[in-house]
């Protein structure tokens, strides 16, 4: 073992890196957002002004609110592709689960403004959905709302982040003891109530966690609705990109990412005890 | 199984529409072409945005894992959101007066996958015996010495393990370099301007490439991975998963 005193010499540079990079970067964002713009020039003027515009200006709200809708149905959908996946791969696919496993995780390294683009491609006008349709003679028009929408910007979300569901979920699912399943069906329980007794609630820990990331990373994204969200798929994310971009409000957009921020780590924490309070501990 | 097809059928479809002839979509796809590569290979600004993604990736695989080695010993894995992390260290370089570049860039990376380098290594940590460091001090070697002849070693493979990754990650990051971009853009922030443009198929071109890489940089890894844990057959991803990593490899 080291000594006490060699740990914490080592613990200066990322310390010093950490605070530096990340925790004062935090404190400018807290700090940014009690200022104030003043034409066109940030103004270190301290008062709530932000919090209030944010808490009177209907906007913000909607598009929260929107934000937090794509999100769930994004959780959601990743957790009905997830886990039943997931499932599959854990108690019924034998040997190929070690080549099934590697095939969902291979996605996750290509690209994701890659695979976003892929989905223009397939649901533009004259994109692969769309003359496939008609080629098949099942529609005579292209479909206009499947590109430029939020059903895109999910459909697109839900693509990405399904892995995410299912590895947390493939996980627990892998630590349920074979014993207990076996000792069930010996006491004659069926298939299903095996299902809900013992590996749904085993299960649900990943479940959790699966669905906290698809969650907290679909709110965060902003670069899929510009890509393919259109004027009805903009999220909070995208206000803000704004607010540091052509709108300049740098305060404004630190409110926003503040609170986000404070959603966000709320979110994770109360995940976390949940999971922790779910979890099995052992015959 | 459909699960599958939905996880592939965009990246089958980007594959086969870097071959089309046409330049837009359509189906079926007419005309088997090598065009797209062509104009691929003669475009100067993709290729220098590459190379800047190369340079940003090295810089932010040296500065997570500088900083991510002594880090795993004592400090807890971090958990970082993209667009936060992005947009609070803009804040700090420009009131530092820092101008953006690719330097600026690269420190983004290196914060936002410092996670990865401490996850990694405290795995690598775990499945080592810790009890050779005792002997080694017992024995008489400095902290020093012990460092670089029993820990580092025994870390190797993490090590290399944790650099493919952050590089690969780096390559790809684009929630945090879109914040911190100076004048030279990385690979996909060119990609993402020409998007926003409008259909290249060019793009589906230097996608496919990009998946090419990916796959043999992951397929090195994965053999890394199996070679130094042959006893735990769950895989890399949900022992990430379970260090909370994820999160680091999510936040784009």
């Amino acid at each position: 073992m080291y000594s006490r005193a060699y740990s914490r010499l080592t613990a200066i540079p990322p310390l010093t890196w950490v605070t530096l990079f990340l925790l004062l970067p935090y404190g400018f964002l807290f700090c940014f957002s009690f200022w104030q713009v003043r034409a066109q020039a940030i103004v270190h003027h301290w008062n709530l002004n932000n919090y209030r515009q944010l808490l009177h200006d209907p906007v913000y709200f909607t598009v929260l609110a929107r934000s937090v809708r794509i999100a769930a149905a994004v959780t959601l959908f990743a957790l009905l592709l997830g886990f039943p996946l997931a499932y599959f791969l854990s108690f019924r696919a034998a040997h190929r689960k070690n080549l099934l496993y590697q095939l969902v995780i291979i996605p996750l390294w290509v690209s994701y403004l890659v695979r976003a683009y892929a989905w223009k491609t397939i649901l533009g006008t004259d994109g692969v959905l769309n003359t496939l349709l008609q080629y098949a003679g099942l529609s005579h028009h292209p479909i206009g709302f499947l590109l430029y929408s939020p059903f895109a910007v999910i459909l697109t979300l839900t693509h990405i982040y399904t892995p995410f569901t299912f590895l947390p979920i493939y996980a627990s699912l892998e630590h349920i003891p074979r014993l207990l399943l076996e000792a069930a069906e010996d006491l004659g329980a069926s298939r299903l109530r095996l299902f809900w007794t013992i590996i749904f609630p085993l299960a649900l820990p990943g479940v959790i966690a699966g669905a906290t990331f698809a969650f907290v990373l679909s709110l965060g994204d902003f670069l899929a609705p510009l890509l393919i969200g259109g004027p009805n798929g903009i999220m909070i994310s995208n206000v803000v990109v704004s607010l540091f971009g052509a709108a300049y409000n740098w305060p404004l957009g630190a409110a926003i990412s503040l609170c986000m921020l404070a959603l966000v780590v709320a979110l994770i924490s109360g995940a976390e005890r949940l999971e922790r309070r779910l979890q099995y501990r052992g015959m | 199984m459909a699960v599958f097809v939905f996880l592939y059928l965009p990246i089958l479809v980007l594959i086969v529409y870097s071959f089309n002839g046409e330049s837009v979509g359509g189906f079926p796809p007419r005309g088997w072409t090598w065009h797209w590569y062509e104009v691929l290979m003669q475009d100067d600004a993709l290729w220098s945005s590459i190379s800047n993604s190369m340079l940003v990736a090295g810089l932010a695989v040296i500065l997570a894992i500088l900083f991510g080695l002594p880090a795993a010993l004592v400090l807890l894995p971090l958990i970082l959101p993209g667009i936060i992390t992005g947009l609070s260290l803009l804040m700090l370089f420009v009131t530092a007066g820092l101008k953006l570049s690719l330097l600026t860039i690269a420190i983004g990376h290196g914060t936002a996958l410092i996670s990865i380098a401490v996850t990694e290594i405290s795995a690598g940590l775990q499945k080592f015996d810790r009890a050779q460091e005792e002997a080694s001090r017992d024995l008489g070697a400095s902290e020093w010495r012990t460092f670089w002849r029993i820990t580092l070693p025994n870390l190797k493979v993490s090590i290399v393990a944790a650099v493919l990754l952050i590089f690969t990650l780096s390559l790809d990051e684009i929630a945090v370099s879109f914040f911190l971009v100076g004048r030279e853009n990385t690979l996909p922030l060119e990609i993402w301007s020409r998007l926003r443009r409008g259909m290249t198929p060019e793009i589906n071109a230097i996608s496919t490439l990009i998946f090419g890489f990916s796959l043999a940089t992951i397929v090195v890894w994965y053999k890394l991975r199996r070679f130094s844990n042959d006893e735990e057959e769950k895989g890399t991803g949900a022992a990430l998963f379970q260090n909370g990593t994820s999160d680091a490899l999510l936040e784009r």
